[in-house]
């Protein structure tokens, strides 16, 4: 067997791949959470629970409309979103005047709500979710096996998280966003209906997490406590990231997967504190994170 | 002075900040093609003005017609729509965008605005700092950038907010310039300014304003038999 570090080779690596996974999921939560925190000045702490709802709709409509996974990876963001687009209208819209505070107890309330409406329907036992046929088995790569779904999920993230970036940065509806989130009274003075961008930003940030949820499914297995499972680490990614950096949520949730990964190979016992360890240390140092601006 | 319609009139104007009470039935008239300022003190009331026209000061009464239809209950995107600019006084340049994103950021919202060519070619220097980040530049330079970036949406009624403010001499005439033609291309522009002998050299009427009201009107022409009074009005 082939040692590195003193570690098996296949062992280090499936580990590493484990962690990009997470990093994977880490990158599409934080991503929806900066970009709404950015626009809205509103934590999302709904995140999860939408999360959560993403998968369970791929495996609500396999069971009750035989609709499949690619079905689903259209369908979940789109319900979830819409959802997500009538809380905004209809609750957190009346919030964006007050203390950040009101934002974060609504939306965490909302999230006890919707997690318990779940628990009380389906248990917590969770449900298997199987992975689509096209996707089954995997690739001997030599140094490691690759479940080919697991090699999906990584693309897919990678996928979602530069075609968002490159909307943001490289898009005229992306400038609008950028503006409105420095100064959003200026911009809707310039004729910009800043309360539909406002609106449509929070729907797509939910619909992300959606998203990640369907992707999730065959993983995780889908139960009412995989969004607060994730979202707790997925916060501490965003802190980390700088609040409110789009680059900075992608480039530091998947670092921290792996980083994870690492720490689960060479000292397993902190693989679960290691996150918040970096945290810390980054809040002392650099407490705007690592990729935000100003103080 | 009174031969061009009143493209905007405000009357009986108030505006509040929170609890603050900051304009006490403000009433002006702008006609169209000229240059109006309104002038006085720091804290009298002008910027809020502006705001209140602008409809970014939700809280606000009264009366402001532009082209004789009400813009007192409409949101400020709304009112841009109609064909309102403004350029507020701390300049407003995005710094997470570029020079040239800023630039192109406002939507166009009519026909009959200048097209790139034509603010390219009275700005020259934005052309040249195109991909700089907006607050990479001087602060002549970012004004002229706010400037530039509402005449392209087809804006009638350019409202700016202290233009020369804090910025050197040479920078102030070039500033005064690109008013007077911007006048000549058929804006209608309401300048607020401390700086009377740089609003003389451009503006066609005064208006003082003092506890956020207009005590007094003053044409051009007649600013330099007034200005005992003037100086009386702004403490100088």
């Amino acid at each position: 067997m082939t040692l590195l570090f003193g570690i098996p080779i296949q062992a280090l690596f499936g580990q590493l791949l484990l962690g990009l996974i997470n990093g994977a999921f880490y990158a599409m939560l934080s991503l929806g959470l900066a970009l709404i925190f950015g626009l809205l000045n509103i934590i999302n702490f709904t995140h999860g629970a939408q999360y959560m709802m993403g998968a369970f709709v791929a495996w609500l409509v396999l069971g009750h409309a035989g609709l499949g996974y690619w079905a689903a990876l259209l369908l979940a963001p789109l319900l979830v979103g819409a959802l997500g687009i009538l809380i905004e209208r209809t609750m957190l819209s009346r919030l964006y005047k007050l203390d950040h505070l009101y934002g974060l107890l609504l939306t965490f309330g909302l999230a006890l709500v919707i997690e318990g409406g779940f628990r009380q329907l389906y248990g917590i036992s969770g449900a298997p979710y199987a992975v689509p046929e096209e996707l089954q088995g995997g690739w001997n790569l030599g140094f490691m096996y690759l479940p080919i779904y697991r090699g999906w999920v990584v693309l897919a993230s990678l996928f979602l998280c530069l075609g968002t970036w490159l909307l943001i940065e490289k898009t005229k509806l992306g400038s609008y966003l950028r503006a409105a989130t420095e100064n959003p009274q200026l911009v809707q003075a310039f004729g910009v209906n800043v309360p539909v961008l406002v609106t449509l930003t929070y729907g797509f940030g939910v619909a992300l997490a959606a998203i990640a949820g369907v992707l999730a499914a065959p993983i995780y297995s889908v139960n009412p406590l995989m969004g607060s499972n994730i979202i707790i680490v997925v916060f501490a990614v965003v802190v980390i990231g700088g609040m409110g950096s789009i680059l900075g949520a992608i480039v530091t949730g998947f670092m921290l997967g792996l980083l994870e990964g690492l720490t689960k190979v060479f000292y397993p016992e902190a693989a679960s504190t290691v996150i918040f360890v970096v945290m810390a240390i980054v809040l002392m140092i650099k407490p705007q994170g690592l990729f935000g601006k100003g103080s | 002075m009174d031969s061009h319609p009143a493209l905007l009139s405000v009357s009986d104007l108030h505006a509040y900040y929170g609890e603050s009470h900051i304009l006490h039935g403000m009433s002006f008239e702008v006609p169209e093609g000229e240059v109006v300022t309104l002038l006085g003190r720091n804290g009298v009331g002008k910027t809020t003005a502006l705001r209140s026209i602008m409809g970014i000061v939700a809280k606000r009464t009264g009366s402001i017609r532009y082209q004789g239809r009400d813009l007192i209950d409409l949101p400020s995107n709304r009112i841009a729509r109609m064909g309102l600019a403004f350029c507020p006084e701390e300049r407003g340049i995005f710094a997470s965008l570029t020079v040239a994103e800023n630039l192109l950021l406002p939507p166009v919202v009519r026909a009959g605005g200048l097209s790139l060519a034509e603010v390219q070619a009275l700005f020259p220097r934005l052309q040249e700092r195109a991909s700089s980040q907006g607050t990479k530049l001087s602060g002549g330079e970012q004004q002229m950038l706010a400037i530039a970036r509402i005449l392209r949406t087809g804006a009638r009624l350019l409202l700016l907010d202290e233009p020369t403010e804090g910025l050197a001499p040479v920078i102030v005439q070039h500033i005064g310039s690109i008013i007077r033609s911007l006048k000549q291309k058929g804006f209608t522009i309401l300048l607020v300014e401390q700086n009377f002998h740089f609003a003389a050299t451009v503006a066609d009427r005064h208006y003082v304003v003092e506890h956020g009201r207009v005590i007094d009107m003053i044409p051009n022409g007649e600013l330099a038999a007034s200005m005992d009074k003037l100086k009386a009005y702004l403490g100088v």
